[in-house]
């Protein structure tokens, strides 16, 4: 009851911030391997409305932190505080997943509430991912491109106050993941929602953050946390989107 | 003892809904082609043997349309699918509680799972025997002894189902608050389904069989019943009569249920 109550204090504050807290998360032992701690001391809070992406080499926790973000993984020792967005959340997984045996329509009309008003602007979503031909179609029938497509518009359909996407872009090719960083630009602007994405694609993450959390390898801490200075225009011109990287990521 | 029914297995799956007419007559056209082939070879060997206890495709068919128009056969079948029906739903809901329990609950699955090795290898003729000793030559006897044949096949195979189960559209589920019923309908039924399908059409050959077993030692009706009155006068017309009889009654409910059922709940395969 006590920490109930703090806990709903804590996130009446005004500025609206999610704030991360993990001290420690242990992968228990498997077999003849030791405990694995993935994350240690990592902290951070979330401006309302931007867009943070986290980066960092594969295996160093970030996909571990998005799921202790979203409440799928509550073994860990800290504390999440999501603010008031915290029951507005949805996440976009690095594999679609998408109910097969629905079809695209389907899949993002389940991620509604029965009798939700926003069963009316599905149609205009799958207009806007460019799957209208496709809203009858089983989701194995489509390419991958398209599939993370519909994972897009069913995240989005929700209007979240927070999204958090894992890698949701990976191995595509260059064209296709292009064109769906652009449409996530478009559905951002849009609706703008609190963004934690993740990836370990460094010109990704610059062209699509305003802010850069670098997570070292092994037991992760953030080793770096800044700001993307890039307009809307300059993020789709490589070369600013190259120049920035640079600035970003020098070698220390 | 227990009469031997060869089913015809060669039927092709119908699995893509794409697939056209012709491919349909095609397929048709190689099952009646073998099932003539068949009848044929069955003539020829029952013409050139001339042994009464070989006859040939006609007279049974004979003797088949001759207790059809009785009504003898109807009331025979009729009874066998009433006992056929009632231990295939029961053994199904109860194997598919158990399976899906002990895949859920790994305690639960180590405790019984010995259990389960145990039913699995119980020889059919013991648990009919034993259910007429222990609890009388009565209808719900004969069905209880049946479902304990088919229950432990189908808890065996929903727990595999169970345990394939999805976690990453759990997680999915989970994050986009579908609450259980719609978890339930969506997403957990679903990937059930091919082994709650897989369970039925074996489960359906597997119930019949023992069905007939079951009629044979303690039942007054019912084609099992009938073959052993056959047996018990070697009228071998008879028998193969009644065989002929049950299997196209069978193939007919596999065609025009189990199939089409299948075909539905796997539409949206590649």
């Amino acid at each position: 009851m006590a920490a109930l109550a703090q806990s709903s204090g804590v996130s009446d504050r005004s500025d609206g911030n999610i704030r991360i807290r993990v001290a420690r998360k242990v992968f228990p032992a498997v077999g003849a391997r030791v405990d694995q701690v993935v994350l240690r001391d990592v902290a951070f809070e979330v401006e309302p409305r931007s867009f943070l992406v986290m980066t960092g080499p594969s295996g160093c926790g970030k996909s571990t932190l998005l799921n202790i973000i979203a409440g799928l993984d509550r073994d860990f020792d800290g504390d999440i505080d999501l603010g008031p967005g915290r029951d507005r959340l949805t996440y976009i997984f690095q594999s679609p997943r998408l109910l097969p045996w629905r079809t695209v329509e389907e899949n993002i009309a389940l991620a509604l509430p029965d009798g939700d008003p926003r069963h009316g602007k599905i149609a205009e979503m799958l207009d806007r991912v460019g799957l209208s031909p496709s809203a009858n179609a089983y989701p194995e029938r489509l390419s991958l491109g398209m599939q993370r497509r519909v994972a897009l518009a069913r995240g989005f359909i929700l209007e979240p106050a927070i999204l958090l996407m894992d890698e949701p872009f990976v191995s595509l090719d260059d064209p296709t993941a292009h064109s769906l960083r652009q449409l996530l630009m478009d559905l951002w602007r849009q609706h703008p929602t609190t963004v934690i994405f993740v990836t370990h694609d460094r010109a990704e993450a610059v062209q699509l953050g305003t802010r850069i959390l670098r997570l070292a390898p092994g037991q992760a801490s953030v080793i770096q946390d800044v700001r993307v200075e890039l307009s809307p225009a300059e993020r789709a011109d490589k070369s600013a989107v190259a120049a920035e990287q640079a600035r970003i990521f020098q070698p220390a | 003892m227990a009469p031997v029914l060869t089913q015809i297995s060669s039927i092709p799956r119908v699995s893509n809904a794409s697939s056209g007419w012709s491919k349909t007559l095609e397929r048709l056209g190689w099952t009646l082609g073998s099932l003539l082939a068949f009848v044929a070879l069955w003539h020829v060997t029952a013409i050139v043997l001339q042994n009464k206890y070989l006859p040939t495709p006609v007279a049974v068919f004979d003797v088949l349309l001759r207790e059809a128009a009785s009504g003898d056969l109807w009331h025979h079948i009729g009874a066998t699918l009433a006992r056929v029906a009632v231990a295939f739903v029961v053994s199904m809901f109860i194997g598919s509680a158990i399976g899906l329990a002990l895949g859920t609950f790994r305690r639960a699955d180590r405790f019984f799972d010995t259990w389960l090795i145990l039913f699995l290898n119980l020889p059919a003729l013991v648990t009919i025997t034993l259910c007429y000793i222990w609890f009388g030559l009565s209808e719900a006897a004969a069905v209880t002894a049946v479902a304990l044949n088919k229950i432990p096949n189908v808890a065996v195979n929903m727990r595999e189902g169970a345990r394939s189960l999805s976690r990453d559209l759990a997680e999915m589920a989970a994050v986009y608050k579908f609450g259980w019923w719609k978890t339930l309908r969506h997403v957990t039924l679903p990937q059930l389904a091919p082994f709650f399908a897989g369970s039925a059409r074996s489960g359906l050959a597997l119930v019949w069989k023992i069905v007939l077993v079951v009629e044979a030692f303690g039942r007054s009706s019912g084609v099992g019943y009938r073959l052993n009155i056959a047996f018990q006068e070697f009228d071998v017309t008879t028998i193969l009569a009644y065989a002929l009889g049950f299997i196209i009654i069978v193939q007919i409910i596999e065609f025009t249920i189990l199939q089409p059922l299948q075909a539905r709940v796997n539409a949206w395969r590649r």
